[in-house]
């Protein structure tokens, strides 16, 4: 590294090989959390037990009161000492997909409470059973109601899978703070990390941006 | 021998404490158009969400031709209700208006007649979409079959509506206040198709406010007040010489309203 331009790009590229990580990590959240957050709703919105909706209540404030990097530590070093052993990565997909999944629920549940109750009997009036009703006429509704959320949870998850970095999940900022202590040019790494992240984030910005424009045109 | 087509028997509804249908009873026969009047609270409307088990009976049965509507045998004997997965063959038989259209906004105005043919009646997708052309033409609206419901009227949405209702193939229409939500100006293009219907033939329970309009068009007027059918009978002998009290009042005060304008 001679110049600093050079370095630049030369930790750029060290940290991209972390930006990888933290790519899938995000996604495998954001897939866990799509998927258990979409179940919690419907089960908050259409089970009528009363048990079923506090244990769910529970859940969601759970996970909304305590710090994710609390759970990474329970479920990185927590469950190791009984045994249950994942990798820093494994480790941070569920304990970000956990949180993630009550911050979705209850956007979807907003989401279907949003949509009038008519929608669904309409539906269920012409012969549809419950499930096609939820797969044709709600969640398509549900899904373009939420969408500014789902972008705004996406990019925060991206952001948030910098504290993996405290169970040595190799991604950004896990890379950004091993080559600080090896060379010491913690403003240049640091600020490369930040555009790193931000490199992630504008396409992510702009293809829930587009999403939405399109199903606007749509109508 | 002439079966009815439907049979309604001591139908009950409550919510808690109250009591909104105290053993409602009626037959429909095939072809026949019945309106239900009466005034707000009186319990049409729910009268009708039990019959395809929108709402859930408290009590009493409903028989469409020979099928049990709701209730099948449990395993332990006696009934019991029925899931809605389980109903929706036999909702399908039933076409449903709604007072507030319920169109869905995101499929286009065919797609929204041809969703129920193509995932619930078995037809092909391109088959659903022939016979959604062939009902939006009976309601004047082929011209609007690409078009989302956000861009119709009022009153063209309640007529894709009942587009969507006839691609069910039901045996019976049943319609809910379809004309309440609509601008006075909208009316008129409404009642004219489900005029066009009961000319048709097709059997049709109307939970209706227009009183002239049922005059016209029913075969039969049922009223209703307080959870009771109060009296029944051909629309000339219940609206121009009824014989109750209740009816009368009920009459006198629509008519008070509107005047002599509808």
């Amino acid at each position: 590294m001679t110049t600093s331009a050079d370095s630049f790009l030369g930790i750029l590229a060290v940290l991209a090989s972390g930006a990888v990580t933290a790519l899938h990590v995000g996604a495998g959240a954001f897939g866990m959390a799509l998927v258990l957050g979409f179940l919690l709703a419907v089960t908050v919105t259409f089970v009528k037990s009363r048990a079923i909706g506090l244990a769910v209540a529970a859940y969601i404030e759970w996970m909304r009161n305590v710090p994710a990097l609390a759970h990474l530590f329970l479920l990185y070093f927590g469950l190791a000492s009984l045994g249950l052993r994942f990798s820093p990565k494994t480790a941070a997909i569920i304990g970000l997909g956990m949180v993630g999944a009550a911050v979705l629920c209850d956007v979807f549940a907003a989401g279907l409470k949003a949509i009038h109750a008519g929608q669904r009997e309409a539906a269920l009036s012409v012969g549809l059973t419950p499930s096609q009703a939820m797969r044709f006429v709600l969640m398509p509704q549900m899904l373009r109601l939420t969408l500014p959320s789902l972008g705004n949870y996406a990019s925060q998850l991206i952001k948030d899978t910098s504290i993996a970095s405290a169970i040595a999940a190799p991604e950004v900022m896990f890379y950004a703070r091993n080559l600080v202590t090896s060379t010491f040019q913690t403003t240049l790494i640091y600020v490369a990390a930040m555009v790193l992240y931000a490199l992630m984030l504008l396409p992510i910005s702009w293809l829930f941006a587009r999403l939405e424009a399109r199903l606007e045109s749509t109508r | 021998m002439n079966h009815p087509l439907l049979q309604v028997q001591g139908l009950k509804k409550s919510y808690g404490p109250l009591d909104v249908l105290k053993g409602i009873s009626f037959d429909l026969n095939k072809g026949e158009t019945l309106s239900l009047i009466g005034p707000s609270g009186s319990g049409k409307s729910t009268c009708l969400r039990c019959i395809n088990y929108l709402e859930r009976p408290t009590g009493g049965t409903i028989l469409l031709g020979d099928e049990r509507i709701g209730q099948v045998p449990a395993r332990r004997g006696g009934l019991r209700v029925m899931t809605d997965k389980e109903l929706a063959p036999q909702r399908a038989e039933m076409g449903m208006v709604f007072q507030l259209f319920y169109l869905w906004p995101h499929l286009t105005v065919r797609d929204n007649v041809a969703l129920g043919p193509f995932r619930a009646g078995g037809l092909t997708k391109a088959e659903a979409g022939e016979l959604a052309d062939e009902m939006l033409e009976k309601v004047h609206l082929r011209n609007k079959a690409s078009e989302y419901p956000e861009r119709l009227s009022g009153g063209q949405q309640q007529r894709v509506a009942i587009a969507r209702a006839l691609a069910q193939r039901p045996k019976l229409i049943l319609f809910d206040e379809p004309t309440s939500a609509l601008d006075p100006e909208l009316v008129g293009e409404v009642l004219g198709v489900i005029r066009e219907l009961a000319e048709e033939g097709r059997s049709m329970i109307l939970v209706t406010h227009e009183i002239r309009f049922a005059r016209d068009v029913a075969d039969r007027v049922i009223f209703m007040d307080g959870g009771h059918i109060v009296e029944q009978g051909a629309p000339a002998q219940v609206l121009d010489s009824p014989q109750m009290e209740r009816t009368r009042n009920f009459l006198r005060q629509v008519n008070g309203e509107h005047g002599t304008a509808k």
